[in-house]
Formats: structure tokens, sequence, C-alpha cells
């Protein structure tokens, strides 16, 4: 790719590094890879301080740290030290377990700027079911210790069949922790969860009943706690417009390094992702084949290509074309324009039938190599 | 929400105001989001430091500019910033 063309090219905003594929949670709709136990070596402090520092300086001022479970790495301070001297706006996204208040305290002094803590559920035997360790109360403790000192305090809650009967009980448990933001999060269906989707995709009339639950409890709240509602894209007719456009804004490290411009990009086949570990941040940006194969529209096959709104949603998300289709330069087939769409169709028909037949997978390591062998 | 003349204000502590160089711009940060400021919303929100009100703030920036009649802007930034919860106001006890 020329350099030339970097000047309209925009710079990345959002990093997110994931630290570490470890966690001692096991939720069966978890974003990581089905082979996260076979991937190799976790990128060490002083690669992680280099990410930063190069991410940082083309212009990357959000900065998620997650994993897995980030407080598995015992260098978290000192990377989110140095991620507060490069002046990162710094977040932990994390499920809240093994969190102390010591950890809490230190994490502050070395000047992380808010944690989102997740929830499975507002009650706890489903909460600890799905999670599959007992957590519950800890992470409603975790969540009061967060807001104590002083942290803007974020409680995310992933909605899906299990538990979106309880949105009330949600809505009241986080306003009741004193959440400043909540995000519920309707599953994205990759990776764990497309696997385990028969038992977490909600009835249309659930996701209805949910949505209209909370969209007036957000009238209730204003001035006091935000609500980030992440619709569940099978219910829509246009698909969502993925990641801001690819290679637009976002910028995502996996554990072993491998730069990807979403989270769930590793799916997809021979898209070859570079490593931080063989290129620079710059480099990968602006001249890796990965970052430039969904940039602007001359990739795209019809009926996006002639579609007036594909600069509105970018032709949806890569890696659900590929997932649906098998292809991933084709329409996301949640738009009603793709010919696959009634794949998305058949799948919310599925979810109306019994789902007993299939067994739940939970997301931990013998699964994982079971299922990737 | 109405904004009383003399009530001192200040940026929230839920999120932080910084000069982002990459952007040339001044930035709002918060979690998940950013908002990208002009040069004049970034001006008044910088006064909004704990020392300063309504009143004190359109004192500075008359002299700053040179210019005058700003009253009735600086009141409408201020008061969609509070709404926003970008800033606060310091309730005297
Ligand atoms: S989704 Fe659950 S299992 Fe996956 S990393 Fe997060 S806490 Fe761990
Ligand atoms: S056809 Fe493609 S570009 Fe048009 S709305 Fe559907 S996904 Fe978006």
């Amino acid at each position: 790719m020329a350099g030339s063309e970097k000047s309209s090219l925009t710079k990345p905003r959002w990093l997110l590094a994931e630290l570490t594929y470890a966690c001692p949670l096991q939720c069966p709709y978890c974003s990581n890879p089905l082979d996260y136990a076979r991937l190799g070596d976790e990128l060490s402090t002083e690669e992680w301080r280099r990410v930063l520092s190069e991410a940082r300086a083309l212009g990357a001022v959000q900065l998620g740290l997650s994993g897995g479970e980030p407080l598995t790495r015992r260098d978290l301070a000192e990377i989110v030290t140095h991620a507060r001297q490069l002046g990162y706006y710094t977040n932990l996204i994390t499920s809240g377990y093994g969190l102390d208040e010591v950890r809490i305290a230190e994490l502050k002094s070395a000047g992380l700027d808010h944690i989102q803590v997740s929830i499975q559920s507002p009650e706890k035997l489903l909460n600890d079911e799905l999670a599959g360790t007992e957590s519950f109360e800890h992470k409603l403790e975790v969540a009061r210790w967060v807001k104590q000192h002083g942290y803007p305090m974020v409680l995310c809650v992933v909605i899906h069949r299990q538990n979106i009967h309880q949105m009330q009980q949600i809505l009241e448990m986080a306003d009741e922790l004193g959440a400043d933001y909540l995000e519920l999060a309707n599953t994205q269906y990759y990776g764990w969860a497309l696997l385990n989707r028969d038992h977490l995709l909600p009835t249309r009339e659930q996701f209805a009943e949910a949505e209209a639950i909370a969209q007036s409890y957000k009238e209730k709240v204003k001035g006091r706690m935000k609500i980030y509602y992440v619709v569940p894209d099978y219910y829509e007719d246009r698909p969502k417009a993925c990641m801001n456009g690819w290679g637009t804004t976002f910028l995502t490290i996996a554990p072993d390094g491998m730069a990807l411009p979403c989270h769930a990009a590793r799916e997809l086949p021979g898209l070859n992702c570079p490593s931080v570990r063989d290129f620079s941040i710059r480099e990968i940006w602006y001249e890796s084949a990965a970052f430039n194969r969904f940039r602007n529209y001359g990739w795209m096959k019809e009926p996006c290509r002639s579609c007036p709104e594909k600069e509105k949603d970018f032709g949806g998300c890569r890696c659900q074309a590929y997932l649906m289709t098998g292809d991933m330069a084709d329409a996301d087939p949640v738009c009603s324009k793709s010919p696959h769409h009634h794949r998305v169709l058949e799948a919310i028909a599925s979810t109306q039938r019994s789902a007993s037949d299939k067994p739940l997978f939970f997301r931990n390591a013998r699964n994982s190599r079971a299922l990737t062998g | 929400m109405s904004l009383q003349p003399d009530t001192l204000l200040e940026l929230s502590p839920l999120l932080r105001m910084q000069w982002e160089e990459a952007q040339q711009r001044y930035v709002i940060l918060y979690p998940e989001g950013m908002i990208e400021l002009n040069e004049t919303a970034a001006a008044i929100l910088e006064l909004c430091d704990g020392q300063h009100n309504l009143t004190s703030i359109v004192e500075k920036l008359e002299r700053k500019y040179d210019a005058s009649g700003i009253e009735s802007d600086v009141r409408e930034m201020l008061e969609s910033a509070l709404n926003n919860g970008w800033i606060r106001e310091i309730i005297a006890h």
C-alpha cells in the first residue's frame, strides 16, 4: 500500500488491549476465540509498553484493558501507569473476580480512569451458573468498592435468553449499586456465543418486552445513570455499522500480539492478521493487507456495491458475513437485502424450538481443546 | 436547568478534559466515549475549575477575546454542559 494514501486514512482512536485469555470464569457467550487455549505466548510487560506507546503516538486515546480476565496479569498496575503517563483514558474491563480493595486503590493511584464490572444476572443462582463459578456476592462488593474509590462505575450485563426476563431486576440492581453507566449488551453471536446460540438467542417477543422496560427505566434514572443499550442485530433489518468501518477507528491487540481490526477478526480465514512482534503499530495500521482489506468500498459485492446505504453501515460485520455465508466479502446477512437473510430468520426460528437437545458449552480450556482439535 | 450567575462551576470528576495532539483539539473523555470540543467550548470548560462562576467566566472571556455581549452564548453552552453532566455546580453547605 503506497505511503501517499496515508493522509486519507483516519487514525486509530480506540485501542482494545486483550492482556490475557486466562479467566477464572466460563461464560458461555464469551467473545474469546474457540481455540484460545491453543494460542501462543502472552506479550510481556515490555511488549505491551511498546504497543501502548506506538498506538498513542498514532492517535489512540481510549484504552480498554480486557481479556480474558485482565486481573490475572500481575503487571496490570505497571501497564496502567504507563498508559496514564501517555495520556490514555483507561478502562479496566473485568468480571471483578479476584479484585480486592487494596488492588482497587493501587490501580487508582496508578491512574486507572474507570472500571467496568460485569455481572451475569441479578440472581445469585443464575449468575453463578452462567459464570461457572461462585462469584455473585463478590461482584456486588466489588461494584460498591469501585464507587467508594471514586471511579465512574460502569456495570455491564450481557443479555440473552437465560436472563432477559430479569430486565427489571437488572435495572434495579444497577440503580441500587449506584452505577453511573449501565451497559445492557445483547449477545453478539461469534465464538462461544454462536456455538451456544440456540440457548442464548431470545425470542422477538422477549426482546421487545425487555427493550420497552429498559427504555422506560431510562427516563426514571435520567441524570444519575446512563444506559447504553446494545441491540441484538438479529432482530434488525439493517446491520450495525460494524467497528465504525473497518480500520477506521478501532484497533485490538490479542494476548499473543496479533493485531485485529475487530476482536472477532481472528476467525476470518486468509486474513493473516499481523503481529506486533513483527511490525510496528504504524506499519500495521497503514500498510498491512489485513487492515486495508475492507477499507472503503472497493471490496464490496452486490447488493452492497450499488446500495445507497453503504456509507451508513459499510455492509455490516465481516465476521458475521463469513460465519453465516462462508464469504467474508458478502453483505452481513442481518440485512434484509442480503440473499442470505433467510439464515438469520432460520436461526430465530430454531431458537423458538426446544434447545435442550444440544449441550451448553462453557468457555474453558478443556472445551476449547476438545472443540478445536 | 437554569444557572445562577454566582454559583461556582467545576468539571465533573467522572470525566477528563485534555488536549489531543493527534486531533489538534481538546476532547472530553468519559467511559466508552469522547467528545471533540471546538475552541469556544474548550475555552469555556477550561474555566470550570471550581474557581469561576458564570459572571467571571464571561468577564474573562470578554477580556481574552476582546468581545462583548457573549453572556447568553456562554450561558447556553454551560447549561447544556450541566444537563449533559459534563460540569456540576458547587453548592456551598
Ligand atoms: S466473558 Fe466470561 S469467560 Fe469470557 S473472558 Fe469475560 S468473564 Fe471470562
Ligand atoms: S445491502 Fe449492504 S450496504 Fe446496503 S444496507 Fe444492506 S448491508 Fe448495508
